[in-house]
């Protein structure tokens, strides 16, 4: 498989000429636009954009077609909240790029940067496209620090994998962010505070070696937060219990500027009309419905279906290794209440949306870049499965590692020592 | 396997025995009474719930043995199934549910669960799981870490669950014994231990138990885990033939003096007598490929490997040593024995003839256990394996019945078999199929359309979201 580099210095998309246009007919098509669900619909790419959507299209001449009737076409799914890329084998064997233990450099851990550390032949891109996702918000996941680092968003394709570098930073006020600061959120919020007053002091001015600084923050880690406090970076915080969840709505009205999503809000439900209100979004995965700890007495599967009741946009897909379950946990939402569409938005357009890079994913729409999955059938139903995936509007090859093991033991009686079999 | 029945000819001998003291010779000195070894001292006081006559009509059945019928019926009384077929006359005071659009299977049987000794909420006050002091415990029982108020099991129950196999953990070469449990709630753990059922034994292979003794002493390597095995079975053998020599010459009339009790060494001769199932958590085909071999060396029989992600490359294998598979659909890739984790595992595994069984090891996982195998069955069906949903829920009941030892009481719907069955909201291999009516024993256990009967473990009473849908 062809990769390239990425590359570090650009969040622009640089696509390059494509040498085929694709014309996928004849499926069930979900746009995730206000054109809606089409019958019979049409998806036209040209030059790896989408170029046309809609149901009564001609084909241009030179379009090679490719036969949905049947199936279902949605646009790429995108990954919510992962590490897909950092991390090979998390327990004893390496490589671990998505945790952490602090330095001096950056104690608070608001300085790291998970763009740097990307790797697109990690084996968990392969597994992951074949099944659907083409996009992924990816960060780290465990730093013991007060911050969680800035992620990005990756494509899973084999060109231009780093979509949108910094596009968020990580911060945790449940047991778990107590913990990584001493054990205690009346130690956690103060922290979080002091490290927001110091980031606004600089009046968004980058502090360099020669600059004088007597902030506790490192200067590394005040310079990360600037974007943060300004607004111009996401802030994803994990929240679990209704009461951090509150103190949580509290910090975004005193920090009017910032934009901010919950993580997890297992107890959203107690709470979703606050939280409509405040216009935050929640990424959830809607299957944990048992108490784990204190700050998760409250959880529900249901707490996805009453969030969107209330008006609060989800999004789904928390997971590394088995990303690809997110359709599963998508679809156990739904059977808990959750609106089909509501589940199908949660795993592309809402999540678009929350990053910022809506303009170019998340719905089939002319002038977006043509990720498009084709499905043998709903895509929620655990039975069904991509059947073509196609990225930057060229089909994938539909193979992974797992697929080729697979291959190569479907037959056991072979003369021939299996590794002789390179299927 | 035939083996050596030392516990069973012990009470068998004790009547007989008695007689011989009673007129033994008077030159000999009076003989002790045998001292044998009370294999049950902490019985079962299961009850079941009160089983209505229930008759459940129109209704597609999955009957677990690999059979479906198609506007079906099912009658249970008294706890038992009485019949399972097409057309059923509703007798006398009997209830008739209608199951126009939904269906019913046998209940689902978890091989590999933690609950109660990895309980919620987590941490090391819930942390009973793995008595990781040294490489084998075979002395150590998971029902005595058993917290019966795991909210764990009312999940599990709402997703089908009606019995489950709870295991200690896999830090250990011998982790300890497991307990099969029925899904209802009880104030101990004997309340919920399903009469009869043959005791387990968990084993691991691999990377676990090497990690956590590599500097406690070892075993430190794979060659090291396998070594302590060996020592493991060889120190069983001797405690065997000590037992077998005490009772020999009781039984000749002498007085001789009965071994020391050792309560590892008991668990592990009574694999080797048969009467107690090795369940082995192994992932890697090779480690599996040595182990078939030490089970041969020691004359024991290894019942499931468990978790078992690469059987797929030695499945043939394992159907010519009748071991059976309890597997994932799609776990891969946390650690190195599971990086080649693929999701036609299970799949392929069954078509090589072997057993094949979807299991938890997840809280999680164990509310949807129908969804596991509906995944693992359409990629297999996507990779050319022709099997049906009726052939596939062996994978949930039948086989995991057979490997703890109790298909002759539940795992298909069969006349005379247990009740223990769920009717299904829609075809539960669909995701959006819930799990309506869960009956354990022909007793209504779980009510989806009846929140008020919902159990509610005592640890959820009184805290936020006590008695919520979950």
């Amino acid at each position: 498989m062809k990769k390239t580099t990425i590359a570090l210095l650009t969040g622009l998309l640089s696509l390059t000429a494509q040498a085929e246009n694709i014309a996928i007919v004849g499926g069930y098509v979900h746009t995730l636009s206000a054109q809606g669900s089409l019958d019979n619909g049409t998806v036209l790419i040209r030059d790896g954009r989408i170029e046309a959507v809609g149901q009564a299209i001609d084909i241009p001449a030179h379009f090679r077609v490719i036969d949905a009737k049947g199936k279902i076409v949605t646009p790429g799914l995108i990954g919510a909240y992962t590490s897909v890329g950092l991390v090979e084998v998390s327990s004893s064997a390496g490589t671990v790029d998505a945790s952490y233990a602090p330095q001096d450099f950056s104690k608070a851990g608001a300085a790291l940067d998970v763009s740097y550390a990307i790797n697109p032949d990690n084996s968990v891109v392969d597994v992951s496209r074949i099944e659907g996702f083409t996009l992924a918000a990816t960060g780290m996941s465990n730093t013991h620090s007060l911050f969680g680092g800035q992620g990005a968003i990756i494509s899973l394709g084999d060109r231009d994998n780093l979509v949108k570098p910094r596009a968020f930073m990580s911060l945790a006020v449940d047991n778990h962010g107590a913990d990584d600061v001493g054990g205690s959120r009346a130690a956690l919020w103060p922290q979080i505070e002091n490290a927001f007053a110091e980031a606004q002091s600089l009046n968004g001015k980058v502090l360099g070696p020669k600059d004088e600084w007597h902030g506790q923050l490192s200067k590394a880690d005040v310079n990360a937060l600037i974007p943060v406090v300004n607004g111009q970076m996401l802030l994803v915080v994990d929240a679990r219990r209704a009461s951090d969840i509150r103190q949580v709505l509290a910090f975004k009205a005193r920090h009017a500027k910032i934009k901010l999503a919950l993580l997890r809000a297992t107890e959203g439900w107690r709470l979703a009309d606050e939280i409509a209100a405040a216009g935050v979004p929640v990424i959830l995965d809607p299957e944990p419905n048992l108490p784990y700890a204190f700050d998760m007495l409250g959880s529900t599967m249901a707490n996805a279906g009453r969030l969107a009741e209330a008006g609060v946009a989800l999004s789904i897909g928390v997971e590394t290794h088995n990303l690809r379950l997110a359709t599963q946990h998508a679809g156990n939402a739904v059977a808990n209440g959750l609106p089909w569409q509501d589940g199908l938005a949660a795993l592309t357009i809402n999540t678009a949306k929350l990053f910022g890079i809506d303009k170019d994913f998340g719905s089939l729409e002319k002038g977006k870049v043509a990720d498009v999955v084709i499905w043998s059938g709903d895509p929620l139903e655990a039975m069904q499965a991509p059947e073509q995936v196609l990225i930057d509007g060229e089909p994938i090859k539909m193979e992974s590692r797992q697929t080729k093991l697979r291959d190569r033991y479907l037959n056991l009686n072979s003369d021939t020592p299996h590794q002789y079999m390179r299927p | 396997m035939k083996k050596q029945q030392y516990t069973g000819r012990l009470l068998m001998a004790t009547l007989a025995l008695a007689v011989v003291a009673g007129c033994g010779k008077k030159n000999e000195p009076e003989q002790a009474p045998l001292v044998e070894i009370n294999r049950d001292p902490y019985p079962s006081t299961y009850q079941a719930l009160a089983s209505e006559t229930t008759l459940i009509t129109n209704v597609s059945i999955l009957d677990g043995l690999g059979g479906q019928i198609d506007n079906g019926a099912v009658l249970f009384k008294d706890g038992k199934i009485v019949q399972v077929g097409q057309n059923i006359p509703p007798s006398e005071g009997a209830k008739v549910i209608d199951g126009k659009g939904k269906w019913v299977t046998p209940g689902i049987i978890d091989v590999h669960s933690h609950l109660g000794v990895y309980a919620t909420p987590d941490g090391p006050s819930h942390s009973d799981g793995n008595e990781a002091t040294k490489p084998v415990t075979a002395q150590v029982w998971a029902e005595h870490s058993i917290w019966p108020q795991d909210p764990g099991f009312r999940r599990a129950l709402a997703g089908g669950v009606t019995s489950l196999q709870i295991l200690p953990g896999s830090a250990n070469l011998v982790g300890g014994r497991s307990v099969t449990v029925k899904n209802l709630p009880g104030r101990t753990i004997q309340d919920m231990k399903f009469p009869d059922a043959p005791y387990g034994l968990k084993m691991a292979c691999g990377e676990n138990p090497k990690r956590v003794y590599g500097d406690k002493g070892g075993p430190a390597t794979r060659m090291g885990n396998v070594a302590g095995y060996r020592q493991a079975w060889a120190d069983a053998q001797d405690y065997q033939r000590k037992w077998d020599k005490y009772v020999e010459e009781h039984k000749a009339g002498k007085n001789p003096t009965p071994p020391k009790r050792d309560l590892t060494l008991d668990t592990l001769a009574g694999v080797l007598n048969g009467d107690i199932l090795v369940h082995m958590h192994c992932y890697r085909a090779d480690d599996m490929g040595t182990m078939l071999d030490l089970m041969k060396e020691f004359n024991y029989q290894i019942t499931s490997f468990q978790h078992a992600v690469e059987s797929y490359k030695i499945a043939d294998r394992l159907a010519t040593d009748k071991v059976c598979s309890a597997m994932w659909a799609d776990w891969w890739g946390f650690k190195m024995e599971a990086y080649d984790g693929i999701r036609e595992n299970i799949p392929m595994v069954h078509k090589a003839g072997a057993c094949a069984i979807v299991h938890s090891d997840s809280d999680l996982g164990i509310q949807r256990l129908n969804q596991e195998a509906a995944k693992a069955l359409g990629d297999g069906q996507r990779a050319g394996i022709d099997i049906s949903k009726a052939e596939a829920w062996q994978w949930l009941s039948a086989n995991p019945a057979k490997s703890l030892g109790i298909f002759d009481k539940t795992g298909s719907l069969e006349a005379g078999k247990n009740a223990d069955l769920v009717l299904w909201s829609a075809d539960p291999f669909s995701t959006y199929a819930q799990a309506e009516r869960v009956y354990i024993d022909g007793g209504l256990a779980f009510d989806r359309q009846n929140p008020a009967s919902w159990p509610v473990s005592d640890f959820e009473l009184g805290q936020p979201g006590e008695g919520d849908v979950k």
